[in-house]
C-alpha cells in the first residue's frame, strides 16, 4: 500500500449556534495514500462537506470549531495550524474545488486574472512567464483556444468550462491531494462524463491524490479506489470499492445502493430506507442509523458500536457479534 | 388503439432577442422547435434531455403556463391552445403540476392545509368541511399525518415538502400530471420513496405521468415509454425497454453511456461527447448534432433529419436510418 499522505483522525467538528453545540463531524477517521482516489459518500447533512471544510482550514469560525482529533499532512498536525501556515499549504499542497464553479470564480475578473493570481500567490514569475504557465494550464484541463480564453469573462463560459478553470487552478501548484467537493453535481451528464475523465487523466499524470466527495454512488463506483461512507457526522463504513458495493457491511450503505434505480433493468418497486436524516445531535445514545435500520436489535438502541475491520471496516453490530 | 389522452404535435416555443433602441429582433432563441408526441391513459412519458434542451418549456407549455409560438396541443380532443380564459381554467383542473423544488414552490406565509386547500376553492369543489376533510385524507395518501396541516412549509424536510407539492397536485382528482425534475433536489433514500409513492399513486388514481427529469436512471424506472430531446428537438421516443437496450440515435447511446454505473464491476468505455450543447439561438445548421455526432456524414451538416417510424415502433430523428 502506497504511504499515505493525509490521515484524519478522530475528527470532531461542531457548530456553536444559539441552540447550544451541534456535532457536525462526530469522529471521522480515514486516510489518503499518495496518488490515490478516495471517495466519501453520504446525504445531505451526512458531515462530508464540513470534513473537507475542516481539513482546508476553512470552516466559517465562528461558528464552527475543530473540536477534538488530528488532522496531519505528511506527518504535520495542520488541525490548528496558524492561518499563514494554511495559506501556504492551501493551494501549494491540498487545492479544493467546489460544487458550484460559478460561485468560486470572481465575476468581475477575467480568467486570466484569476488564474495568474493562483499562480503568483506561490511562484513569483515575471508576468509572461505567468501568462504563458496559465495557457498551459488551460491547455492540459483540455480548454481550446487557451490564449482566447484568458482575456475572457466566467459569465462567457459555459458549466463544464467554468469547472474546468477551477480545475486547472487548483492544479496550478501541483498539490499533492485534491479536494473535490461534488465536483460534477451542477453538471449535464455528459458534461460530467468529460470532467471526471479529465480528473483520472490529471491523477495518472501528475500522481495528485483525489479526496472526491459525492452523493452520486454511481460516481463513486466509476472513479474511485476506496470509499468512506458517511452518516449523521460519523464514518460507517469504509473498504475498496469493489468490496463496498458487492458486499456492503453497513445496512445504511446496502440501502442506499439498493435504492437506486437501475439503468439497466426495471424493477418493480424500490428498496427504500424508512424515514428520513436524523438532525445532527437529535439521537442522544445507540446506533444512529437504528431508528432506521431493519435489522436494529435491541443492543443498537443502547451502545454506538466503534468502526471495526482491517481492511474492509464498518460501525455495526451486525458484524461485529459474528467476530 | 383508442384516442391518446394528449397529443402535441409540432410545438413550438421562440424567443426573440431585442436590441437597439428601436428594439428590433435580432435573433431569435429556438427553445423549443417543433416537438410531437402523444401520451395515452394510464401511462408514464418520460422526457429526457440535458439543461436547455427544451423539456421544461414543453411541460409548460402544455399547460399554457407559457405561451406557445406555434403547435397544437389536444388534452381529450380538444385543442387546448385555442381556449379561452374560463374554458382553459376548466382544463387546468384536469391537468396539474409538480415542480422540481419543494422549496420555491411551496408559499412560505400558508399553512400546509392552506396549500392543499386552494386548488380546490379556485375549482370551486366542496364547501369549507369536505375541503378540510378532502386534505386530511390527501395528507395521509401521500403519507403525512392529518395534524401536518396546520404547519408550515418550513418545517419539512425537502422529501416531505415533494409530498405536499403531490397532495396539492391530486387535490383536484386530475387526470394528467405533469412532473417537472420532482425527485431531482433529493437525496437518494428519499428519492426512491417519492418515487415509489408516484407509482402508487398512479396506480390507485389511473393517472396519466409525464415526467420530465435529466436522471436517466430515475426516467427508465417510471416510464413505459421515453422521449430524449436534445436543443429544442425530440430526437428519439419509444417504449423504455427498447430505448434503454438498444439505443439507435446517437446522441442517446452517448447519454445513456455518459451515466455513471453504481457498479465498480463495470467500468465501461464511455462515449465522450466532445464540447458543450450549442447555443439555441444558433444551432447548427442540418441536423443540430451533427458538430458533437461520433458518426455524423456529409449530409447530416446540410439536411434536417426527420422523425421517423421504424420497425420496432420507435421514431428517430437521425440520417443513418433514413
Amino acid at each position: 500500500m502506497n504511504q499515505s499522505i493525509l490521515e484524519v483522525k478522530g475528527l470532531k467538528t461542531s457548530f456553536f449556534t444559539d441552540d447550544g453545540e451541534v456535532p457536525a463531524v462526530d469522529g471521522v477517521d480515514f486516510s489518503v495514500g499518495e496518488g490515490e482516489i478516495l471517495g466519501i459518500v453520504g446525504e445531505s447533512g451526512c458531515g462530508k462537506s464540513v470534513t473537507s471544510l475542516s481539513i482546508m482550514g476553512l470552516l466559517p469560525s465562528p461558528p464552527g470549531k475543530i473540536v477534538g482529533g488530528s488532522i496531519s499532512f505528511k506527518g504535520e498536525d495542520i488541525s490548528h495550524a496558524k492561518e499563514s501556515r494554511m495559506r501556504k499549504l492551501r493551494g501549494n499542497d491540498i487545492a479544493m474545488i467546489f460544487q458550484e464553479p460559478m460561485t468560486s470564480l470572481n465575476p468581475v475578473f477575467t480568467i486570466g486574472d484569476q488564474l495568474m493570481e493562483a499562480i503568483r500567490l506561490h511562484n513569483r514569475l515575471p508576468k509572461k512567464e505567468l501568462a504563458a504557465r496559465a495557457a498551459e494550464l488551460l491547455k492540459m484541463v483540455g480548454l481550446p483556444r487557451a490564449k482566447e480564453l484568458l482575456k475572457e469573462y466566467p459569465h462567457e463560459l459555459s458549466g463544464g468550462m467554468r469547472q474546468r478553470v477551477m480545475i486547472a487552478m487548483a492544479m496550478s501548484c501541483n498539490p499533492k491531494v485534491l479536494i473535490a467537493d461534488e465536483p460534477t453535481t451542477a453538471l449535464d451528464v455528459t458534461i460530467q462524463a468529460q470532467i471526471l475523465d479529465l480528473m483520472l487523466k490529471l491523477n495518472r499524470e501528475t500522481h495528485t491524490a483525489i479526496i472526491l466527495i459525492t452523493h452520486d454512488l454511481g460516481v463513486v463506483a466509476q472513479v474511485c479506489k476506496r470509499v468512506v461512507v458517511m452518516y449523521a457526522g460519523k464514518v460507517v463504513e469504509e473498504g475498496d470499492v469493489k468490496d463496498i458495493f458487492n458486499h456492503p457491511k453497513h445496512p445504511y450503505t446496502e440501502g442506499l445502493i439498493r435504492s437506486i434505480p437501475d439503468l439497466h433493468s426495471k424493477k418493480d418497486k424500490l428498496y427504500t430506507i424508512k424515514g428520513s436524516v436524523p438532525r445532527p445531535g437529535s439521537i442522544e445514545k445507540g446506533c444512529l442509523f437504528a431508528p432506521r435500520c431493519e435489522y436494529v436489535m435491541d443492543k443498537c438502541r443502547t451502545d454506538s458500536p466503534e468502526l471495526v475491520g482491517d481492511s474492509h471496516k464498518s460501525r455495526c453490530f451486525l458484524h461485529q457479534v459474528q467476530e | 388503439m383508442s384516442e391518446p389522452l394528449l397529443k402535441v404535435e409540432n410545438l413550438k416555443k421562440y424567443y426573440p432577442i431585442k436590441n437597439g433602441v428601436l428594439g428590433r429582433v435580432s435573433e431569435t432563441v429556438r427553445a423549443v422547435d417543433g416537438v410531437s408526441f402523444s401520451v395515452n391513459e394510464g401511462e408514464t412519458l418520460g422526457i429526457v434531455g440535458e439543461s436547455g434542451c427544451g423539456k421544461s418549456t414543453t411541460g409548460r407549455m402544455i399547460m399554457r403556463l407559457i405561451e406557445p409560438t406555434e403547435g397544437k396541443v389536444s388534452f381529450e380532443g380538444k385543442n387546448i391552445l385555442s381556449l379561452s380564459k374560463s374554458d382553459l381554467r376548466r382544463v387546468r383542473k384536469d391537468i396539474q403540476m409538480i415542480f422540481q423544488d419543494p422549496f420555491a414552490s411551496l408559499n412560505p406565509r400558508q399553512t400546509v392545509g392552506k396549500i392543499i386547500e386552494e386548488p380546490m376553492i379556485v375549482h370551486g369543489m366542496g364547501n369549507h368541511k369536505e375541503r378540510k376533510q378532502r386534505v386530511e385524507e390527501l395528507l395521509e395518501l401521500v403519507g403525512l399525518s392529518a395534524y401536518h396541516a396546520k404547519r408550515y412549509p418550513h418545517q419539512f424536510s425537502g422529501g416531505q415538502r415533494q409530498r405536499i407539492g403531490i397532495a396539492r397536485a391530486l387535490a383536484v382528482r386530475p387526470k394528467l400530471i405533469i412532473a417537472d425534475e420532482p425527485v431531482s433536489a433529493l437525496d437518494v433514500s428519499v428519492q426512491s420513496q417519492v418515487l415509489n409513492l408516484l407509482q402508487d399513486l398512479q396506480k390507485k388514481f389511473h393517472l396519466t405521468y409525464i415526467f420530465i427529469a435529466h436522471d436517466l436512471s430515475v426516467v427508465r424506472h417510471i416510464s413505459n415509454r421515453v422521449g430524449v430531446m436534445y436543443l429544442g428537438k425530440m430526437v428519439e421516443i419509444s417504449d423504455s425497454e427498447i430505448l434503454y437496450d438498444h439505443p439507435k440515435h446517437p446522441y442517446t447511446k452517448a447519454l445513456l453511456s455518459a451515466v455513471p454505473i453504481p457498479d465498480p464491476n463495470s467500468r465501461s468505455e464511455r462515449i465522450i461527447l466532445s464540447g458543450d450543447v450549442p447555443s439555441p439561438a444558433h444551432p447548427p445548421a442540418g441536423c443540430t448534432f451533427h458538430d458533437r455526432c461520433p458518426v455524423a456524414m456529409d449530409l447530416c451538416a446540410r439536411e434536417k433529419p426527420v422523425m421517423k417510424k421504424l420497425e420496432d415502433g420507435r421514431l428517430v430523428s437521425c440520417h443513418l436510418y433514413d
